[in-house]
């Protein structure tokens, strides 16, 4: 907001110092007014956000994630200018473009192109830039006729389309993305990744707000957990989105369940004493050693050892699409009704693979009594890219129909890792998933051969 | 001083600005067959309505006037000022809350919106003022020179409108009540400004009462430049050029006190 600042930050830095929201809430109507001419005091404040500090280096790629309400949208808002801190000083360097919540403030009797000449004059572009600009901002959008419409006949993901075209058609030093991705066909979102991930090599900072888990791991180095108008977590995606999911998952799942926010001994794990504790050997079979932030326990069942194996034998790295074995072992303290043991595998990145459970899988456990043990093995053939993986085990109760479950008991995330290689043999393939086509073909011989 | 969205930054987005003037002209016609000719329509329709109505009850109230079209030139001479004034007044004082979707969104200098409507009513009053020419020339009233001293009272109007419309616009932001109350005063003020009628048919002793209102010196000073083609009583404008002034700081004391936290309110 104000630029006179006494040391003008680095290009594309960010830097917020104790930054606070509070709105003001007014009892009555008169209350405003009356303050106005010189009454005391008639609001309370609600503060939205309290306390914020984060340090952006430029060049960097944030997440920010958090619930709803956790105050996201109110701080890129402050960041960009458009609502004033109440406490805390914010500075920022260079050029900033920002696309706040959808479409930024289309005026709907105009076309697309006039929309998006007055945007560009809005941002200070100059008359000689402008014609160029606008062009790129019509392939970019690629709205087609629609461009020389008016914006009201557009479609919320047309708007979106316009919007995102026209904030980045310059590359800014600083770019705030508020969920204006959500909208639009997988297409446009690539392209729009695309373009970020240009802009980033070329020292744009990225302040980006999503829901999509996803984007975040695409395009952020760096993730800040919001909530309740505080940072929470603050570091690499990977921790603060699992974080993040293992408090959405207390949350709706109801009580008591313990959130791990920091890396902790797994104490607790294994006390029942009479499992042996397997061996943590680090990257491998089981390393029940630890709890990594985003797993949660409630106390009423236990991960007593988890086993990754091939051909009968624990292993820390497997052939891929061979056979293989996770088995988890659980003991518990109650009794419980039909449980569910979980298992999922992450890639490096932390990008989720599969997941399923038993009642997913239509194999009911049924229910167990206080002191029984149960151990739950998953045979599969290792469909897998050469790589590094994470297994991450979990517990639940309570299957329904469409396959979901009542409640979660207990998850350790990435509780083992194992490796996947490539036997020299086996197929080459690259992506995501291993489809395994059967290749078939036919070829019809030139009737007459070429000379 | 530092105020956050100060004049000078104002002047940076001047291309905004003038861009937006063309294309509010565009967007009030947009959509409409005849377009640009509502301009004139509008105002001429009312024109040609008093003009009927009152030509004849007022031809008393004009007594040494007997050229033809005399009530229609007064009658314009206020009344486009008139016109210009509260069209000024009215969308100042709904423009932070119009533009509020616009405001939450984008880091602009919110003084552009106000200039904005200023340059807009400014240019429909030129036009106007074009026409009224045109009519001049053709019954025969046209002024010469002394035309020029109409522009003081047009600069001292749009002061008034655009102060007293900026303190209106970021109360409105608040209490919504504000342009109601502004559609409905605006409405009795008309009636009790020598507008469709002259000052000498109000009973004397309400005279100084009249000439409280600061826009009725105005409204007097372009009579007496376009029925008598002479130059105004410069000193009738005092109260009328303080009243702007005054108007003129109040709308941004108001505005730089009241404002800066208008886009919570959005």
């Amino acid at each position: 907001m104000s630029s006179d600042e006494v040391q003008q930050p680095a290009l594309g830095a960010v830097a917020l110092n104790g930054i606070g929201k509070a709105y003001r809430l007014y009892d009555k109507k008169w209350g405003r007014a009356a303050e106005w001419l010189g009454a005391k005091d008639q609001h309370h404040l609600h503060w939205v956000l309290r306390d914020i500090s984060l340090q952006v280096s430029p060049g960097e790629a944030i997440g920010i994630i958090g619930e709803n309400g956790a105050g996201k949208s109110t701080l890129l808002k402050l960041i960009t200018g458009v609502s004033r801190p109440s406490a805390g000083h914010i500075a920022l360097g260079g050029q900033v473009s920002a696309l706040l919540e959808l479409g930024i403030g289309f005026n709907d009797m105009f076309t697309g192109r006039q929309n998006a000449l007055d945007m560009l004059r809005l941002t200070g572009a100059s008359d000689a830039d402008a014609p160029a600009l606008i062009e790129d901002i019509q392939a970019f959008a690629d709205l087609g006729e629609y461009f020389e419409f008016p914006v009201r006949t557009y479609s919320s993901g047309m708007q979106c389309r316009l919007a995102f075209a026209t904030a980045t058609a310059v590359r800014p030093d600083v770019l705030i993305v508020d969920e204006a991705l959500a909208v639009g066909d997988v297409f446009f979102q690539q392209r729009c990744f695309d373009r970020i991930q240009g802009f980033r090599e070329s020292g744009t900072t990225l302040l980006f707000v999503s829901h999509s888990v996803s984007a975040v791991y695409a395009l952020c180095d760096r993730a800040v957990l919001l909530r309740d108008g505080g940072i929470v977590a603050d570091g690499e995606p990977r921790t603060v989105i699992d974080l993040y999911n293992a408090q959405v998952v207390a949350k709706t799942s109801g009580q008591g369940l313990t959130v791990i926010a920091e890396t902790q001994p797994a104490a607790a794990v294994s006390e029942d004493g009479t499992e042996e504790p397997t061996t943590p050997n680090k990257a491998g079979t089981a390393g029940t050693s630890e709890l990594t932030p985003g797993s949660y326990l409630e106390g009423s069942v236990c991960l007593a050892s988890v086993r990754v194996s091939q051909f009968g034998t624990a292993a820390s790295a497997v052939i891929a699409d061979k056979p293989m074995e996770v088995c988890a072992k659980f003991s518990f303290t109650t009794t419980l009704a039909d449980v569910h043991a979980g298992m999922q595998v992450r890639d490096a990145r932390g990008d989720v693979i599969y997941r399923s459970h038993t009642h997913g899988l239509g194999h009911p456990l049924g229910d167990v009594c206080t002191a029984d043990r149960l151990e739950v093995c998953f045979q599969f053939e290792a469909r897998l890219l050469p790589g590094d993986y994470t297994l991450t085990i979990g517990m639940g109760a309570g299957g329904k129909p469409g396959g979901s479950l009542e409640s979660s008991l207990l998850r350790h995330q990435d509780i083992a890792s194992f490796s996947v290689i490539r036997s020299p043999d086996d197929d080459f393939w690259d992506g995501r998933v291993n489809l395994q086509p059967k290749v078939t073909h036919r070829r019809e011989a030139a009737e007459v051969p070429p000379e | 001083m530092a105020l956050p969205l100060g004049l000078n930054r104002t002047w940076a987005y001047r291309r905004f600005i003038f861009g937006s003037v063309g294309q509010e002209l565009r967007a009030r016609y947009a959509g409409s067959l005849l377009g640009g000719l509502w301009v004139l329509l509008q105002p001429l329709a009312l024109i040609v309505i008093y003009s009927v109505i009152f030509s004849s009850i007022m031809r008393p109230g004009l007594p040494d006037e007997t050229r033809p079209f005399a009530y229609t030139v007064y009658l314009c001479s206020g009344l486009l000022l008139w016109m210009f004034f509260v069209e000024l007044l009215t969308r100042s004082t709904g423009i932070f809350v119009q533009n509020g979707s616009l405001l939450k969104k984008v880091n602009f200098p919110r003084l552009a919106l106000p200039i904005i409507a200023l340059l807009s009513a400014l240019l429909n009053y030129a036009v106007i003022m074009g026409v009224f020419f045109v009519l001049l020339v053709i019954v025969g009233f046209l002024p010469g020179v002394v035309a020029l001293s109409a522009l003081p009272i047009i600069a001292i109007a749009a002061g008034f409108a655009i102060g007293l419309g900026l303190a209106c616009a970021t109360i409105n932001v608040y209490y919504r009540d504000v342009e109601q109350f502004i559609g409905i005063i605006t409405q009795l003020w008309f009636w009790l400004t020598p507008i469709v009628y002259p000052v000498t048919i109000v009973p004397e002793r309400f005279h100084g009462f009249l000439m409280w209102n600061p826009i009725a010196p105005l409204v007097e000073a372009m009579h007496a430049i376009f029925m008598e083609g002479r130059a105004p009583i410069w000193s009738s404008l005092t109260a009328p050029a303080v009243t702007a002034l005054v108007s003129l700081v109040l709308g941004a004391w108001v505005y730089f006190r009241l404002g800066s936290d208008m886009t919570d309110e959005f």
